[in-house]
């Protein structure tokens, strides 16, 4: 059992990009595995946003002013826009949770031991989050068509645009799921990514146009709202599913909210996966 | 020439606590070190600085004949690092973890499949392959853990307290597996709080405690350190402990030591077997009862004692009823488990 037999075994360390690809797959592989073994958690994700749908639409819908009016049915497309965005960002916890989870038991060690690239175990994790968040996102769209969210309610839409509005939703997903991934790495229990991850989103998305017409806020809190990065995206899905809400407010980011969306999520993949990587590298379980 | 493993003045601290305080350590190739010392010792610490996880403040490590420090991702090409948690995904089968760590060992997708499987079957492991790791034994998921660092044969291999918190049979395979793996060549170096099992295993041991190595020899080196053999007796009844310390006056070298709960009594003494059957002569003839008899030699948790004032399962903290001091005076050696104990005493029924 000499060591010089077996090294012969693997392949040749080649590209650096290549071998960090090919091991965020195998590691996005493992996740996506562990994902069909655990459907509960599958399942749980599922059902605590079309809770939301179902509440903010019956609950909600008739004592929102969107545009002037109450009517149900206006609030009802004025919202969908601003739940799937909390629905992406709010699956980012559940990453943090797993990340921590696998430092509490160690495997992030034995990643760290293995000589495989340095960013790969976080990269793959991201990745077969993303897969789990467009899954949630497609029974949700199904979800809202049930209960009447129409596309090209309020303006122009079409095949081309739904889906930019569902791709700018996703990256902004994979944004967010990195800052996720640097709360489940500085925390020290699972149990306080799971806490952790999900109290920074609370103000995250309600001060914000997701569930509520922003021009109506006070003004400092109206500000806030309105450079959002969670609102900007919001603002994009709304022009781009031809919904009602869309703010006129001057601000850049909803005058230009494709544009800022885009923006704000690189901007954040580029910060918080470097952070991320850095914390990965230096972390003690 | 350096050994395989190779440590010089490593310091690492955390805040105020300075978890190692100037290692220094040398593994010839082919051989056992073990790392023996209690809870917070710096064992870990130091297993985390050479598998390159955690980065000395200070300090010089040399794995494999590569710099740690200025070239990791090709020391863990050549190592293999078991952990005290049995770090497999549980929701991956045995197979799906092998063939994953395989790959991230940068194997081809094939090679990695047909290692899984030749793995799984030297570790006993086979029928469970396509099972969830979570519903593995302790001891299958220690297997499996040692098998996952051992998936590309590397020449040097690390293992942190590999078994605690397993059962004696499960203990017992596993260190037929490890010796199996040394006599095949690989350089171990192992941690343990088990005095017993640094025993078993190890060619050198060094002894760490609060960062530091305070001794190092082999086992044999380090028991001659503690001095000879005793004779420890239990008696039937209290009453009779006087007089059964009187009978040992006269065959001892040394202090008598009296555990009054147990109704135990310790004394050095230099004559081995032929002198253990005079003192039950003797006892017998005094008409005292005795529950238990025995000659007991040295253990390490002896050595640990005389050591360091404490042993090793007090963790550093006073040491409990046990201070013994330099050679002659073993102390009560409080703690010991039964199994260590069982180990190097010849109980005459």
């Amino acid at each position: 059992m000499s060591a010089t037999g077996d090294t012969a075994r693997t392949s040749p360390s080649g590209n650096a990009l290549i071998q960090s690809v090919r091991d965020s797959l195998v590691v996005a592989q493992r996740n996506l595995i562990r994902m069909t073994r655990i459907p509960e958690v599958v399942i749980f994700g599922l059902i605590q946003p079309i809770m939301f749908v179902v509440l903010f639409t019956y609950v909600f819908g008739g004592s929102m002013q969107i545009g002037g009016t109450t009517d149900p049915d206006t609030y009802k497309n004025f919202l969908m826009a601003g739940i799937f965005a909390q629905t992406v960002t709010f699956a980012t916890a559940g990453s943090g949770a797993g990340i921590a989870d696998d430092m509490h038991k160690g495997l992030i060690d034995r990643f760290r031991s293995l000589p495989m690239a340095r960013g790969a175990v976080l990269t793959g994790r991201t990745f077969a989050d993303l897969v789990q968040t467009a899954l949630t996102l497609l029974v949700l769209a199904v979800v809202a068509l049930l209960v009447g969210w129409r596309v090209g309610s309020d303006g122009d839409s079409g095949a081309g645009r739904v889906i930019a509005g569902f791709a700018l939703l996703l990256l902004l997903g994979y944004a967010f799921t990195w800052i996720g991934a640097l709360i489940g790495l500085s925390v020290r229990t699972p149990e306080a990514a799971t806490s952790g991850g999900l109290v920074w989103l609370f103000p995250v998305t309600f001060i914000s146009n997701a569930f509520v017409d922003s021009g109506r806020m006070t003004p400092w809190l109206r500000h806030i709202a309105e450079w959002n990065p969670f609102s900007a995206t919001v603002q994009a899905c709304r022009v781009l599913f031809g919904n009602p809400g869309q703010s006129h407010s001057s601000a850049w980011p909803m005058q230009h909210p494709v544009w800022a969306s885009l923006i704000y999520s690189v901007l954040i993949i580029l910060v918080f996966r470097t952070l991320a990587v850095r914390k990965y590298r230096s972390a003690t379980a | 020439m350096p050994g395989a493993i190779y440590a010089e003045g490593l310091v690492k601290t955390f805040g105020d606590v300075r978890a190692l305080d100037g290692v220094d350590l040398d593994v010839p190739e082919g051989t056992v070190l073990g790392l023996l010392g209690p809870n917070g010792a710096g064992k870990t610490t130091a297993v985390r600085c050479l598998t390159t996880l955690l980065r000395p403040d200070s300090g010089k490590a040399v794995v494999a004949g590569i710099d740690v420090l200025a070239r990791p991702n090709e020391v863990r090409r050549s190592i293999g690092l078991s952990g005290q948690f049995a770090a497999v995904d549980e929701y991956l089968t045995g197979r799906e973890n092998l063939q994953m760590v395989g790959r991230l060992y940068q194997m081809r997708t094939k090679a990695a499949k047909v290692r899984a499987q030749e793995l799984l079957e030297q570790f006993h492991l086979a029928d469970a392959a396509d099972r969830t790791a979570k519903t593995y034994s302790g001891g299958m998921r220690r297997r499996l853990d040692l098998a996952a660092a051992l998936v590309v044969a590397p020449p040097v291999m690390f293992m942190d307290e590999p078994t605690t918190g397993l059962d004696p049979r499960n203990r017992q395979q596993l260190w037929e597996v490890i010796k199996q793996l040394v006599s095949d060549g690989t350089t171990l170096l192992l941690t343990t709080q088990y005095l017993e099992e640094a025993d078993h295993l190890a060619h050198e041991i060094a002894v760490v405690d609060h960062g530091r190595v305070i001794a190092r020899g082999t086992s044999d080196q380090l028991k001659a350190r503690t001095g000879g053999e005793r004779v420890e007796v239990v008696v039937h009844a209290r009453p009779h402990i006087a007089t059964a310390s009187e009978v040992l006056r006269g065959f001892g070298t040394g202090e008598i030591t009296v555990e009054e709960h147990t109704r135990k009594l310790t004394v050095p003494v230099t004559g081995g077997a032929r002198l253990l059957a005079e003192v039950i002569r003797e006892l017998d003839a005094r008409g005292i009862e005795i529950d238990d008899i025995g000659l007991r030699r040295p253990t390490l948790d002896d050595v640990f004692l005389s050591l360091t004032g404490h042993t090793a399962e007090d963790g550093g903290g006073g040491g409990g009823g046990g201070k013994g001091e330099g050679g002659g005076g073993p102390g009560t050696a409080t703690g010991t488990g039964a199994e260590d104990r069982g180990r190097s005493k010849e109980t005459v029924q």
